[in-house]
């Protein structure tokens, strides 16, 4: 445990960590003022990415625009896909039928586990554990195969249709789906007993970066950095969309606010995943996955619209202005790590460097999702 | 043995071409081993089993533009991977093979092994100082801090096991411990002490040390690559990086044949004198014995998560260093005792 220190702002000197450096997972760069190993200040600079999807979006139409979803947060593209596309039905009063309705639901959750899977098998390698990324990579590998199959791509989806899907799914998926839910169970408890419980691991984690809710709510983060935080908060459950309210699941809060907290909430998240898909599996319903009714052309009234949806990382929301155009007169992104990595800045000081990138590694930052 | 000129540079050669394979399939092993603990196959596409992976990677090493910064201390940054290198395979005149496989029987074998292990920190110090850059002079603190942790515990350990053999000399120490395994200086019943609980902890304590000493996970701060970069060899390319490689091979070798020959009996097989079987006392024994132990290193380094610094000296100084002082204490009376 590390005693509380005495740095001086006047002994130190620059760390310039990124844009290319193994910890931050893409080129995010921080630019640390450090007193020896410890950290005074540390300042994080964006923008090394940034491809302007929002400007995109007013010069293309509404179609368009659905492949640049899967290109914010590659890793959870469907929860993207899922707040793009609601956003539209709301704007453009689209009804989805309920077969379609489940099988986005059973899509997204599979793509969140995929995703914490590989926040796990990132996260243990940030703490010089290399081993468990590939037992993560290799379930994740099911479920890529299971998405493929349906949806024609493997990481960056672009799958849902405004009122419907692009694929409906078959017997193969929905067998293979259940086998995957049995086998991943197991990895679950296999992943508690070598990870979870290793000494080392929770004695890196434990009290380690922790953000209070005070903390949380100045920033905005949401996801599991707040869960972790003990704020109950999941737009799944808060302000339901979709089929959500139909399901059983439990949203696991943890109070403590460290490292740990945040990585039992993305362990249990998993878990939580699978029971809504096998709710999800056992009720699918049947019936057309596209509705019968749909504009030829996707032309919201005027007005102003508003949908969230809960991604693997948080509370991704995504405010639509129309002028009744083909094109959104404005479309304004609001990612989930963008608020949850700038409490790094605040959080991070008086850390050590190596504790610092753990707990970097708990906020599951994706770049390319922050900087847009 | 008479120290002639032949004598000598045959001994060298084979100490460096001992070490140089050792390092070399020392790599595979551990990609191989790496496969091993993460469910896939390792090296595969050079020769048989990817057997010839480490000549292809050595080749690619040497015709790699060894890259100077600009800026860098020139002299310092280039003696540094010479003297990763160097210490270790000198190191190797004094390990006895087998009774009579020895390069050079140094009567204070054990104090050289420590003299050039400690120059082998240096060289990382040298590295991260020489290298102008930022993550090398974090790492190379760090490297320093823990080599002086962990060098502390490593020698108190050894001087209990030199205390009960009464000898610095490596053969000698071997030769205490023949007659079966139950001579092995690592249970806790011995004729010198009679009962020490002690033993397999010190044991322990050692075999941690010499993990720690080579730098190697969890204890392997100096390279952390997820915050370091990739520590203090971040600035070398070609065989600078290659030296360093090997350097750090060559150490985890010396570190298990340390642990071998101070608590598991060195070349002495573990069944006592077989008679009827003529490997009894045989090189073979020593290295199936090493190799094990390299494979626990292996099998740790791609199980487990990275410590932290404090978590690496905290270790040391409250508990290993204690310990083991305690043992010492308590052999020495033992010693008096029996």
């Amino acid at each position: 445990m590390t005693e509380p220190i005495t740095l001086q702002p006047d002994e130190t000197f620059v760390l310039n960590v990124g844009p290319q450096h193994p910890a931050t997972h893409g080129v995010l760069r921080v630019k640390m003022t450090m007193d020896g190993e410890y950290i005074y200040d540390a300042e994080t600079v964006l923008g090394y990415i940034h491809r302007m999807h929002e400007k995109m979006a007013e010069n293309r139409t509404y179609p368009q625009y659905m492949p640049n979803m899967g290109r914010l947060d590659y890793l959870s593209a469907m929860s993207f896909n899922h707040g793009y596309a609601l956003v539209v039905e709301r704007a453009c009063n689209i009804e989805v039928p309920e077969r379609a309705e489940y099988i986005r639901v059973i899509t997204v959750e599979l793509n969140r586990i995929a995703s914490h899977l590989v926040w796990l098998g990132a996260y243990v390698l940030d703490l010089g554990g290399f081993t468990p990324l590939m037992y993560c990579f290799d379930d994740r590998e099911q479920i890529l195969d299971l998405l493929e199959a349906v949806t024609g791509s493997r990481l960056t989806y672009c799958y849902f249709r405004f009122g419907g899907l692009y694929n409906d799914i078959d017997d193969d998926f929905i067998n293979g789906t259940r086998a995957f839910i049995t086998h991943f169970r197991k990895e679950l408890k296999m992943y508690a007993k070598l990870v979870t419980g290793n000494i080392i691991l929770m004695k890196r984690l434990r009290g380690h970066g922790p953000v209070d809710q005070n903390m949380c709510q100045r920033y905005g983060a949401t996801g599991p950095v707040a869960r972790g935080s003990g704020i109950n908060y999941d737009v799944r459950r808060n302000e339901p969309y979709s089929v959500y309210p139909e399901f059983d699941f439990e949203v696991p809060v943890y109070t403590e606010g460290d490292s740990y907290a945040r990585y039992l909430v993305r362990m249990e998240e998993m878990e939580q995943s699978l029971r809504i898909i096998e709710q999800a599996l056992d009720k699918l319903p049947d019936g057309p996955i596209n509705p019968k009714k749909k504009p030829k052309l996707i032309k919201p009234p005027p007005g102003d619209y508003f949908a969230a949806v809960e991604t693997a990382r948080g509370n991704f929301g995504i405010r639509l202005v129309s002028d009744g155009g083909k094109n959104a007169y404005r479309l304004k992104l609001r990612s989930p790590t963008y608020s949850n990595m700038h409490l790094f800045d605040e959080a991070c000081r008086g850390m050590l460097i190596a504790d610092a990138l753990a707990f970097m590694g708990s906020l599951d930052l994706v770049i390319p999702e922050m900087d847009r | 043995m008479s120290l002639t000129l032949f004598n000598v540079v045959l001994a060298v050669v084979i100490a460096i071409s001992f070490v140089g394979l050792n390092a070399a399939y020392l790599v595979w092993c551990e990609r191989k081993g790496a496969g091993l603990f993460q469910r896939r196959p390792g090296p595969m596409e050079n020769g048989p089993w990817g057997l010839l992976q480490p000549p292809v990677d050595g080749v690619k090493l040497m015709t790699k533009q060894l890259l100077i910064p600009g800026g860098v201390d020139k002299a310092i940054f280039m003696v540094a991977p010479v003297l990763a290198m160097f210490p270790a395979l000198i190191s190797f005149v004094t390990i006895p093979f087998s009774d009579n496989i020895v390069a050079h029987p140094i009567d204070v074998g054990v104090l050289m092994i420590f003299a050039f292990a400690a120059l082998g920190g240096m060289s990382l110090l040298v590295a991260g100082w020489g290298s102008r850059n930022k993550y090398s002079m974090i790492s190379s603190v760090r490297a320093v801090s823990q080599t002086v942790a962990y060098e502390i515990p490593l020698m108190i350990t050894t001087i209990t096991v030199v205390l009960i053999s009464s000898s610095l000399n490596l053969g000698d120490i071997v030769q205490t411990q023949l007659g079966g395994f139950w001579h092995w200086n690592i249970w806790p019943f011995q004729k010198q002490v009679g009962f020490n609980l002690l033993m397999p902890v010190s044991f322990l304590i050692l075999f941690v040390c010499s993990v720690a000493e080579t730098n190697r996970a969890p204890f392997d701060l100096g390279e952390a690559e997820s915050e370091l970069v990739a520590g203090f060899h971040t600035e070398y390319s070609s065989m600078g990086f290659g030296l360093f490689f090997m350097g750090e091979y060559a150490n985890i070798v010396i570190g298990a044949c340390l642990t071998v020959i101070l608590f598991l009996g060195g070349w002495a097989c573990p069944f006592g004198d077989l008679g009827f079987f003529p490997f009894t006392h045989h090189v073979g024994w020593f290295l199936l014995k090493i190799y094990l132990i390299i494979f626990v290193f292996i099998w740790i380094r791609w199980t487990f998560p990275r410590t932290t610094i404090y978590g690496l000296l905290n270790l040391s100084w409250k508990y290993l260093i204690p310990i083991s002082l305690f043992n010492l204490l308590l052999t020495a009376g033992l010693l008096k005792v029996f």
